[in-house]
């Protein structure tokens, strides 16, 4: 019999950072030790707090290790499982308090876990153990229970909202699936994520494929649809191994296939592997890219819910969204919509990313404000620096700053504030980040993903990112911004589809937030943030410049020169601001200065090719 | 897997594998595990306690661990707690006593006096 469950976090992050040869050397030693047989040990998804990775979690206790190495199984096994005395330096400390299990730890503690429920808490190749949790009620309730009627209104209800971005209620969405009747109809599973920084879908697929199975069977069900599909990009292998296993299991004992649970409901399901194009995520390019045509969107209406895949009704759904179903039938509309605020109910999944503490994955229910998803959960800052803005909804969202801090997390009031809900991607930015160049990144990956089927988006974007270019080599014009405001606005306008029509916000927001600093790049030819390497310059100073030679001989394009009595110059018009200089100066006399050196200002100025 | 009595049914099954993982088990045993409780024999009274907890099929028993307990003479040591009741220690423990154990304390729920060095 087992006494201990060995809860080894194999999720993407964990896997990285080692996990599997941790998992390895806990075989081995527990063999060694004749421990096997007590152990069990489960590879469970992601557990959150990737920051920490290798995480892991040893019951019955509820011990949490962080930062686990190879070196550090030896100790776990002779001290822990075989003496109880649990290793003490691998728990998290907060405040030179030590927080033994998970319960105690902050990150932990204002989180809500209703679509991550079981996501590091069973093992995602197993169906007894989602069967243990509770699987498959909701699902057998449903089919045995509830006309397909009663399902959409149950969904009506509990107020719940696609969790890909655009927020559009999922119980409307199969009402119309479910009143346009048809011969065939199909359920799709939006697994594309795109969005820069965020894994929120990859984690539940690896984590729990059996609730994003069941969810898209209870969706299916309501609409009357009798098949699936999984829309997974090829760059999450592991997802799509998992799904396909937990559907083999699932059809051996007839969860999927004909009359399911007896009733006359038959379903089956597949996946589609795409080929990690941003704009597959968008709906009816998904649907496209399925039925094995170039992957670019069609207008709407039609919706897919009326001529969806080949033409037959067709409802997709995000994979958070499906996961969060089955919650709902167990648990009731009621609790459901008892989370949350105003027409945003119930949880949302955040990937937190950038300077930020606790990077990982949490989940929180909606209206929680962005100080607490930072500082609470995320644990602040690091290096102590000082927070300047947050990037909400990645490409397609935009920007906040630090008076929007005490603002509710909710659809509506991000779209207020500029920025989008998306599907949950959450990049907070230190006081070192230039926004310009910010803006100027998530442009730069709409421009590559841009499918170029409408004009807006193709050229448009182009166009803004050639104006953002000129502005962080410092050859940007008065009335750039202008143009850009023009642009942006123009092509939210008249872009086809959702990729155009949020492709500008990170530029519109940074310039509705800091103005100034695009000012600064324009008429002072600075950045203040000193990343733009064109609007800054190095310098060393020579009260504190000891002579010592070694920065002249590591410069790669010598343009420095001096000697031990006169110390020693950088040559602007030949320096490359590689930064080596200020990386080897043994006393610190290499300061780098915003703004661009009179002497280079002077040799640039914009020529006719560069004006867009 | 034709109902939903099929599927509570496996559920069952499942659960009891994974109750480790759930805080609601009735009684807690804790083995001392000092080095001289192993020297004394602790790891085969703690195997002897799990293989008769797997045999009789026992769901709300956890099986744990714990360092030296001071009390050297009489390892190996095992504590019994039970959720609202005062904890058993049960002292010169070896794989025939742990079986009288599992019969009369933890399934019929009367204490082995013979072998209790303390209550509280």
């Amino acid at each position: 019999m087992k006494r201990i469950d060995l809860l080894i976090c194999c999720g993407s992050g964990c896997v990285s950072a080692g996990s599997l040869k941790i998992k390895n050397k806990f075989i081995e030693l527990l063999e060694a030790n004749d421990l096997r047989s007590e152990v069990n040990i489960i590879e469970t998804g992601c557990m959150g707090p990737c920051d920490f990775g290798p995480v892991m979690m040893v019951y019955p206790e509820g011990v949490f290790y962080q930062k686990v190495t190879v070196d550090d199984v030896e100790e776990i096994v002779t001290e822990h499982f075989l003496k109880g005395r649990p290793v003490q330096r691998l728990m998290v400390t907060e405040d030179d308090k030590l927080k033994a299990t998970k319960k105690e730890i902050p990150f932990y503690q204002k989180q809500v876990k209703v679509a991550l429920e079981n996501c590091g808490h069973i093992d995602p190749e197993s169906m007894d153990e989602y069967i243990a949790t509770g699987g498959f009620e909701a699902i057998g309730k449903v089919l045995s229970e509830m006309s397909q009627q009663e399902t959409i209104d149950v969904v009506k209800d509990s107020g719940l909202r696609g969790r890909g971005g655009g927020g559009f209620p999922t119980g409307l969405k199969w009402q119309f699936g479910f009143n346009n009747k048809a011969d065939q109809k199909y359920i799709i599973c939006n697994a594309d994520e795109g969005d820069p920084g965020a894994f929120m879908d990859r984690s539940l697929l690896e984590g729990d494929p059996y609730r994003v199975i069941e969810g898209m069977m209870i969706a299916a069900y309501a609409i009357g649809a009798s098949r699936g599909y999984f829309y997974i990009r090829a760059e999450y292998p592991l997802a799509i191994k998992r799904i396909k296993l937990a559907m083999e299991q699932m059809r051996e004992v007839g969860l999927l296939g004909d009359n399911i649970f007896g009733s006359a409901f038959s379903f089956d399901a597949e996946v589609r592997t795409g080929a990690g194009a941003f704009v597959c995520g968008e709906e009816t390019a998904l649907i496209h890219s399925i039925e094995g045509m170039r992957g670019q969107p069609t207008p709407k209406p039609p919706f897919p819910a009326e001529r969806g895949l080949w033409d037959k009704p067709t409802v997709v759904n995000n994979v958070e969204t499906l996961a969060n179903l089955t919650s709902i039938y167990n648990k009731g509309a009621e609790w459901f919509a008892s989370m949350g605020v105003g027409k945003s109910k119930g949880t949302k999944v955040f990937a937190l990313t950038g300077d930020v503490k606790n990077t990982g994955l949490v989940e929180v229910p909606m209206g929680i404000t962005l100080r607490d998803l930072i500082f609470e959960v995320g644990g602040g800052i690091t290096n102590g620096r000082k927070f300047k803005a947050v990037q909400l909804g990645g490409p397609s969202g935009g920007c906040l700053t630090e008076k929007d801090l005490d603002t509710p997390i909710t659809y509506e009031s991000l779209l207020e504030k500029g920025a989008m809900m998306g599907s949950g991607g959450v990049i907070v930015m230190n006081d070192t980040n230039c926004m310009v160049n910010v803006a100027k990144f998530f442009l730069d990956f709409s421009v590559e993903e841009s499918c170029g089927k409408c004009f807006p988006c193709r050229l448009g974007l182009k166009q803004m990112y050639g104006i953002m270019e000129n502005i962080t080599s410092g050859k940007g014009k008065e009335g750039d911004i202008e143009e850009l405001i023009r642009l942006g606005n123009d092509i939210k306008k008249a872009s086809l589809c959702g990729l155009g029509q949020t492709a500008p916000n990170p530029v519109l927001s940074t310039i509705r937030y800091f103005r100034e600093e695009y000012d600064a790049h324009i008429k002072n030819k600075s950045c203040p943030a000193k990343v733009c390497t064109s609007l800054i310059h190095f310098d060393i100073d020579k009260s504190k410049c000891i002579g010592c030679s070694l920065c002249a001989r590591k410069c790669p394009v010598n343009c420095i020169t001096g000697n031990r009595e006169d110390k020693y110059t950088i040559h602007q018009l030949d320096c490359i601001k590689c930064g080596n200089c200020d990386d080897v100066c043994p006393v610190h006399a290499v300061n780098i200065i915003p703004g661009m050196h009179y002497e280079t200002l002077s040799a640039v100025q914009p020529t006719k090719k560069d004006t867009y | 897997m034709k109902t939903l009595a099929d599927l509570r049914k496996i559920r069952e099954k499942a659960q009891q594998d994974m109750k480790l993982r759930n805080a609601g088990s009735r009684f807690k045993i804790v083995v001392g595990m000092g080095t001289s409780g192993i020297a004394m024999g602790a790891r085969e009274v703690m195997k002897t306690f799990l293989d008769e907890i797997a045999t009789r099929q026992i769901v709300d028993v956890v099986v744990s661990q714990t360092g030296e307990k001071g009390l050297s003479s009489m390892e190996p040591v095992v504590d019994i707690i039970e959720e609202g009741k005062e904890t058993i220690t049960y002292g010169n423990m070896n794989s025939e006593k742990v079986k009288r154990v599992v019969s009369e304390h933890i399934v019929n729920g009367q204490p082995v006096n013979d072998y209790i060095i303390s209550r509280d």
